[in-house]
Parts: C-alpha cells; sequence; structure tokens
C-alpha cells in the first residue's frame, strides 16, 4: 500500500451561526465568527488517497485525474464563495473546518472509483487544521 | 461523525542535556554540543490533536477558545521563555525533547477534558520533529533525525 497526497488552495468566506441559539448563545459560542457578514482565510487541502502501485504505469493513481477531480467536485465549489450562502451543505451546518472537512471527503469519495480515499486534511491558517479519516474512523 | 482537530502553538526556552548517571565525557559523548554547560535554546513548535465526533450544534470537535486557553495556561506559560533543566518535571530526567513531549502530552491528558487527545507532536528545528500518544498507543514516540 502506498499513500499519495495532494495538495490544492481555495479561498473563501464564511461566518458560524446557529439559529437554534440565542444571538448571546451565537456571540459567546462563536465569539468573532459569528460576524454575520463573514470573514475569509486562504484554506490548504490535502487530499491523501492509497492503493497500491500498478505494475504498468507505477502510479497509484493518474495525479492528473485526481487533479481533475479535485478541481471538478471542490474547489469549483468552494473557491471564492461564500460558504454559507453559495454552498449547499452549509445551508443547514455550520462551515466549520470539521464539516468542511466532512464535506469535501463526502464530494472526493464517490468519484474516485480507482484509488481509495485515505484522509482529507483542511488547513484554515497554517496553525489550524483537521483530519476527516471517513465515516468508519473509530467509534465516535 | 468523528475528526481530528490538530492545533499548533509555539514557546521558546533552553536546555542542556547532561545525565547524572554518567561521566563527564560520557555525557560530552552522548550529547554532544547539547552537554554544553551554559544551555542553549528552541523554538519549540507544538501540535495538539484532539478528535471526538462534530457536534451538531456547533460543527466543532471542541471550542478552539478552549483548547487554547487550556494550553496558553498550563503548557505556553509554563515552559515559554524558561530554562527547562530548572523545572521540577526534569529535575531527575534530562530534558530532552522526547521527555518534553511526554511531559506536555500528560498536562493535556489531565487536564483537558473537552475532547479525546490523541496526540502531541513538537518540532525543536525544523530537522527534528517527535510525537507522543500515550504509553498504549502503537506508534507512541516518533523521533525523526539525531536529536539535540
Amino acid at each position: 500500500m502506498v499513500y499519495l497526497t495532494r495538495k490544492a488552495e481555495f479561498s473563501a468566506s464564511h461566518y458560524y451561526h446557529n439559529p437554534a441559539f440565542t444571538p448571546e448563545e451565537n456571540a459567546r459560542i462563536f465569539g468573532k465568527c459569528n460576524n454575520p457578514n463573514g470573514h475569509g482565510h486562504n484554506y490548504i487541502l490535502e487530499v491523501t488517497v492509497k492503493g497500491a502501485v500498478d505494475p504498468k504505469s507505477g502510479f497509484v493513481v493518474d495525479l492528473k485525474q485526481l487533479k481533475d477531480v479535485m478541481s471538478r467536485e471542490v474547489l469549483d465549489a468552494l473557491d471564492h464563495r461564500f460558504l454559507n450562502k453559495e454552498v449547499p451543505e452549509f445551508f443547514s451546518r455550520i462551515p466549520t473546518t470539521e464539516n468542511l472537512a466532512i464535506a469535501i471527503w463526502q464530494r472526493l469519495a464517490p468519484k474516485l472509483n480507482a484509488v481509495q480515499l485515505h484522509r482529507v486534511r483542511v488547513y484554515e491558517t497554517p496553525d489550524l487544521f483537521v483530519d476527516f479519516f471517513g465515516e468508519d474512523d473509530g467509534e465516535a | 461523525m468523528k475528526a481530528h482537530l490538530t492545533r499548533r502553538y509555539m514557546f521558546s526556552a533552553s536546555h542542556r542535556l547532561h545525565s547524572d548517571a554518567m561521566s563527564e565525557a560520557e555525557n560530552r559523548a552522548t550529547y554532544g554540543k547539547c552537554n554544553n554547560p551554559y544551555g542553549h535554546g528552541h523554538n519549540y513548535m507544538i501540535e495538539v490533536t484532539v478528535s471526538g465526533p462534530v457536534d451538531d450544534q456547533t460543527g466543532m470537535v471542541c471550542n478552539l477558545v478552549d483548547l487554547d486557553s487550556f494550553v496558553h495556561a498550563q503548557i505556553i506559560e509554563r515552559y515559554d521563555h524558561q530554562n527547562l533543566n530548572l523545572l521540577s518535571e526534569f529535575k531527575k530526567q534530562v530534558p530532552t525533547t522526547e521527555n518534553l513531549c511526554i511531559a506536555i502530552y500528560e498536562i493535556m491528558k489531565r487536564g483537558f477534558k473537552a475532547a479525546h487527545l490523541d496526540k502531541v507532536r513538537i518540532e525543536e528545528t525544523m530537522m527534528n520533529s517527535f510525537e507522543y500518544a500515550g504509553e498504549s498507543s502503537r506508534r507512541s514516540l516518533v523521533v525523526r533525525e539525531p536529536v539535540c
């Protein structure tokens, strides 16, 4: 088994707000991230796939295909977007980095037929990132 | 669904690697430049990884404010701009980054209850990094490169 990671960057804005909370609760729990006008990040996405090395090509995956899937399924939908208002997953879910990693996994996993998705890592800033290993990760 | 969240922090500290169980010559042979009696320092980069189910209401594994305030109060305040050799945990233990990694993991494990602690990783320099994920972990301590 060999693991291959491809990186990409996208920029997007978001804010954190739960309509089930009072304004005071939203402000207390989400702090500055609750500003309804939004704020933005340069997100770094790392997609790791795993598989056996093909004896003919020497590849785990054709990087061009992986790049195309990432561009089509993720970057085209998220780059330079207001996540809360333009990306359907976040009409009802808060666009935290945790939920972003899950949403990106769910966009990519069904499209990667020739290789298995291992990990989606999303950096919100250089000091904060989230890893998602799929629905079967552990008990939680 | 379970996600793993990693946050990076930095502090600066000095140390000297020296073991009372070894002769002066053995210490010099074992620790090299790191045995300099006057000590030396590093900018330590700490990565703390926690995990848990993503809360439906908040979209979070844990609130970053809680994680940041714990790490700042219990770890950064304790180690930043200190001489590690003078701290109680290093009176009898050499303040290698292996031992520092374990000490920080233990502080996190004892006191931080808002999410499950996966691991603590420390970069001592750009060339050296260490990971500790507890006694029971298969990967326990991962060390890269000769250390100082």
